[in-house]
């Protein structure tokens, strides 16, 4: 059987000192002053042959073997860190692997962000020229989609304008326009499905699913595990670079919850606080109801508290909180950006405090995202994907019978969340 | 599917020296255009003048030439009028000047591109020297009605013009090529460009003559490939000044090297432009 994708044995490797930007030639001269020979030889080979790089790098990917069969979804899933993201871009041929050999049979069109290319001056036709030759699609493809791509991206009346007067909606619609018209025979995409609001993600799936029946290939990188379980058949886990486990991709979102919540509850706030010199750091995230037990009552107050680190800049920092279900569902989420203008002072470690009142959620457990916020940016982060999280859990409770609620369900039965309900008849009782 | 024909990609850690894929460059031949046409709509997207600036330069660093030293210094050009021996240089010399310029850059400016997308790299800098190449057929233009104006006789020897022509391109991608490449990782390249320019243009005979520089040392001035490529203007349109000798040999030699040479160095360090560029930025 021909694989659309045969990797074996993949591993990327990364130089640690290539973390910084980048190098100036002062320090190389000074280098080829000492040792001439060494430095000529390193000028060539780069930074892959020098002897101290065994000591000074890390395999950002290793070891990773997989095939994927035509047609097949397959989800990458881990950490923030575990490789994802660099096995895309090998698989993607933006960079080369260090190690190992993959055989990708197919057209390849790679989508590792929405708008790649898009010029601010050029107009929103130019681009979509740019874009699609940039994407991998020729001239006369572009111009046989033209008008299909316009009117998918519901821009037919801007279409002469330059982009840089465009919104971010539009932007993003007409950028993911073109790209939703590409038709590979190997689908790559990272994260991109993050952007944009509710309508355009569906758009977004629905899309992947098209090209799916076409016969498309389609290897995707999610945090999403709401979307990993609606559209992968299969997971592929990533932990420290390696393929942690390959299966059915609801097993595979199990497995990698499961993992998380584990590995969470080992990590202290000291190892944390030692790991990182940021400036702005989530030491912890606790939840509980006022009892200061992590097991609610149906109906009762859920406090969250972020013990934080934020110094300046910026001065002021906002923060937000998340509610999502052991799916990957977000349920809701608290966002100080929309109640309080001004922000909280970041001067230092310090606490706040969150308080979701009679939180109306179904019986299961909850998982928790906190992040330090600057405008749109995120400062620092604490979930799952970054290794550590905080759990609660909605009991299940029996009611008094005479009361509205007689019982709480469990999310898969009656949905996420209890609203007040009231049933009547015409016929009086 | 779409092609009854399926490409197939190995993907494994590719050899140390390889020379250019020209299978593949061709593949990627629109997006080189497009890539060109790019440069060529943003530079001139916002100005007032448009596409006049590619006239309006040469024409006042002529005018300028041609007051100081032309008249003033009084600079001995073989016979031509100093306009016209001015502006001959001043062609392939902006050329060499903008694409050196912006090829330089172009690989560190498009690297959110270089980072999310494969392509073959080494058409980044080619389309930027193609996005030059505008300009020089704009002010090519503007020399020949100015050789009418003029009563150059028109003469068949104009057709020399293409091989120096050749020579200029050949010259210009191989110091595009070893400029972009090296820029990706020092960045001091960037800030060394406008002296290189400026050093660069007074060892190019643009506002003198080559027959300044005494015959035994003209084989080294060739060294300088400008040199070959601007005498080499001279001598085609004007039928004047040395004829091709010495200086074009070792200008073609020295320009084929740093082409080769320019090539060889790219790809090798090609390998790990995605790798010192980091994410690429947002």
């Amino acid at each position: 059987m021909d694989f659309a994708i045969d990797a074996n044995d993949l591993g990327k490797r990364y130089a640690i000192g290539e973390l910084q930007k980048y190098k100036a030639l002062r320090d190389t001269l000074t280098n080829a002053a000492y040792a001439p020979f060494r430095t000529v030889a390193r000028m060539f080979n780069g930074h892959q042959s020098s002897n101290s790089g065994e000591r000074n790098s890390i395999w950002a990917v290793k070891n990773v073997s997989f095939q994927v069969k035509p047609g097949e979804i397959v989800a990458l899933v881990g950490r923030n860190g575990a490789g994802k993201s660099t096995l895309l871009r090998i698989l993607s041929r933006v960079t080369e692997p260090t190690h190992g050999h993959a055989r990708i049979r197919g057209r390849i069109g790679s989508l590792l962000e929405v708008g790649t290319g898009f010029h601010p001056e050029l107009t929103g036709r130019e681009n979509v020229y740019l874009n699609g030759a940039i994407l991998g699609m020729t001239k006369a493809e572009v111009h046989r989609k033209f008008d299909r791509i316009v009117s998918f991206a519901e821009l037919e009346k801007f279409i002469d304008t330059p982009v840089k007067f465009y919104s971010t909606g539009m932007y993003i619609r007409l950028a993911f326009a073109v790209a939703a018209h590409l038709e590979p025979e190997i689908l790559l995409v990272d994260e991109v499905l993050a952007v944009g609001d509710g309508a355009f993600q569906q758009k977004c799936l629905t899309r992947i699913r098209e090209l799916t029946d076409q016969g498309t290939t389609t290897v995707f990188v999610s945090h999403n595990m709401h979307h990993v379980g609606a559209l992968a058949t299969r997971g592929i886990y990533l932990r420290g670079g390696s393929v942690f486990r390959d299966g059915d991709a609801t097993e595979v979102i199990q497995l990698y919850f499961d993992d998380a919540l584990r590995s969470a509850n080992a990590a202290s706030t000291a190892d944390i606080a030692d790991a990182s010199g940021d400036n702005h750091l989530v030491f912890e995230v606790n939840a509980s109801n006022r009892q200061g037990t992590a097991e609610l009552d149906p109906g009762e107050d859920l406090l969250v508290s972020i013990t934080y680190r934020s110094l300046p800049p910026p001065e002021q920092v906002h923060f937000n909180v998340s509610i999502w279900t052991e799916q990957g569902l977000l349920v809701t989420s608290a966002d100080s950006r929309f109640t309080t203008r001004s922000g909280f002072p970041a001067s230092g470690d310090g606490v706040v405090r969150c308080v979701f009142p009679t939180l109306p959620l179904a019986t299961g457990r909850y998982l928790l995202k906190a992040y330090i916020l600057s405008g749109d940016a995120a400062l620092a982060s604490f979930g799952w994907d970054d290794g550590r999280a905080c759990t609660f859990v909605i009991k299940p409770k029996l009611a008094d019978v005479l009361t509205d609620f007689v019982w709480y369900p469990t999310q898969s039965d009656y949905g996420l969340v209890r609203v007040p309900f009231k049933w009547s008849s015409d016929y009086d009782c | 599917m779409h092609s009854t024909e399926v490409p197939i990609f190995d993907i494994q850690p590719s050899s140390a020296w390889r020379l250019l894929d020209t299978r593949e460059l061709w593949r990627y031949r629109e997006l080189i255009y497009f890539l060109a046409w790019r440069d060529i709509k943003v530079r001139y997207k916002q100005t007032a003048i448009g596409i006049a600036w590619a006239v309006l330069q040469p024409v006042a660093m002529m005018a300028a030439f041609t007051l100081f030293f032309g008249r003033l210094a009084g600079v001995a050009t073989d016979g031509i009028p100093y306009p016209l021996f001015a502006l001959s240089a001043l062609l392939p010399w902006q050329m060499f000047s903008r694409a050196v310029t912006e090829s330089a850059n172009s690989l560190v400016t498009d690297q959110r591109l270089i980072t999310r997308v494969y392509f073959p790299r080494i058409i980044v800098p080619i389309a930027t020297i193609i996005a030059a190449l505008a300009d020089f057929v704009i002010a090519s233009g503007l020399l020949f009605i100015l050789m009418v104006a003029y009563g150059v006789p028109f003469h068949w020897g104009v057709l020399w013009l293409v091989p120096f022509i050749i020579l200029m391109l050949v010259t210009v991608l191989g110091v595009g090529f070893w400029l972009s490449a090296l820029n990706v990782e020092y960045r001091d390249v960037a800030h060394t460009v406008p002296f290189l320019n400026q050093f660069w243009f007074f060892i190019t005979p643009v506002v003198y003559s080559a027959t300044l520089v005494p015959p035994e040392w003209r084989a080294l001035y060739g060294l300088n490939p400008m040199v070959g490529v601007v005498e080499g203007f001279r001598w085609a349109l004007f039928d004047s000044g040395a004829s091709p000798g010495a200086i074009t040999l070792v200008s073609t030699c020295v320009a084929f090297g740093l082409f080769a040479s320019g090539i060889i160095w790219f790809r090798r360090r090609e390998r790990t432009f995605v790798d010192a560029m980091g994410s690429g930025g947002r």
